[in-house]
């Protein structure tokens, strides 16, 4: 099965806003946009709201738009070559994934 | 007693220890949903069954996935599915060993990483992991087997730090011999033995290991975390 990229973007796109919801402080938020880091120093997630932002994106592919998937991979955590470093990379993972 | 709203999830409940542990969560009030590679045991309207195999990652989160789905919490996971083999280590085939920590440690791990994942969108809940009374006897014969369980309970150590935050509690119960199929090819005078090593000396009763399990899910149990409990003071 064919991934909606867009859908995809949507939902990651959803799971942060649901982080900012939390955040008041404006600097603090991540920016809706494909080069927003997620992981390293320029992510402004620690790694505690990152398991959490995976969580979540993986909560709504599966009951949004069907997707059922388990986000994990060798180079998670890493900053240079995790395919979760930024929403580009993420978005691009999920559709590489086999449903 | 629970309200009948709690959802508990049970691996291998398709007879002995955790076949007890279903019924008897059941009665207390929990909605069990439970699995093992064959067919049901139990058949009673809080309960429903998953045939799979504890280790197929797909399987374990599509099931997980479809009770979080339906119930929006899940409460309590007992990872109590396990496999066991009594051989000397040097005639020990390696498909054993992998059967085991297939089982054991792979599918303790999956099941925890799913069901960890819908707790912590709810800031709640309870894992319990059996261990055995043979990691601290380190019974000859049961090397492979104390390996897996060894390693579920260090897993299950540094599960509980990671999920802290979460408000999850990880802990493990090392239950004696009790009168399960896993024992039923081990002689009497190994298990005898066993028992003269204890500080108490009989098999142990389902009811001494959910009493522990008891503790480890009591709301009142919120700061227990990372802890192992060894029946019959092995």
């Amino acid at each position: 099965m064919a991934i909606d990229r867009q859908k995809v973007l949507e939902t990651v796109y959803a799971s942060i806003e649901m982080i900012n919801e939390d955040r008041e402080d404006k600097e603090s938020r991540l920016e809706l946009k494909e080069e927003t880091r997620l992981v390293g120093r320029q992510s402004k997630l620690d790694s505690l709201k990152f398991v959490g932002l995976i969580i979540d994106i993986e909560q709504r592919l599966a009951d949004e738009l069907d997707i059922e998937i388990s986000l994990t991979d060798e180079k998670a955590m890493s900053q240079a070559r995790s395919p979760f470093r930024n929403v580009q990379s993420l978005v691009d993972y999920i559709c590489s994934l086999e449903v | 007693m629970e309200t009948g709203e709690e959802v508990m999830i049970i691996t291998g409940t398709r007879k002995g220890i955790g076949k007890y542990l279903a019924e008897y969560y059941i009665s207390k009030g929990y909605t069990v949903f439970g699995c093992s590679r064959g067919e049901p045991t139990i058949k009673l309207d809080a309960y429903e069954h998953f045939c799979l195999d504890v280790a197929d990652e797909p399987a374990v989160a599509k099931m997980v996935r479809s009770i979080y789905k339906k119930r929006k919490r899940i409460d309590v996971l007992i990872n109590n599915a396990g496999a066991a083999s009594m051989n000397h280590v040097l005639l020990t085939p390696l498909s054993s060993v992998e059967a085991m920590f297939r089982t054991n440690v792979y599918g303790t791990f999956l099941f925890s990483r799913e069901v960890a994942k819908c707790m912590a969108n709810n800031k709640h809940g309870r894992i319990v992991n059996l261990v055995t009374i043979a990691i601290p006897l380190k019974l000859e014969g049961e090397s492979v087997y104390v390996a897996s369980k060894s390693a579920v309970e260090r897993f299950t150590q540094v599960l509980a730090k990671e999920l802290a935050s979460f408000n999850i509690t990880c802990n493990s119960v090392g239950p004696t011999p009790v009168s399960t199929d896993l024992i039923r090819s081990v002689p009497e005078e190994k298990i005898q033995k066993i028992l003269d090593s204890l500080m108490i000396k009989r098999l142990g009763t389902f009811e001494d290991i959910s009493n522990v399990i008891d503790f480890f899910i009591a709301k009142s149990s919120a700061y227990i975390t990372g802890q192992t409990i060894y029946l019959g003071g092995g």
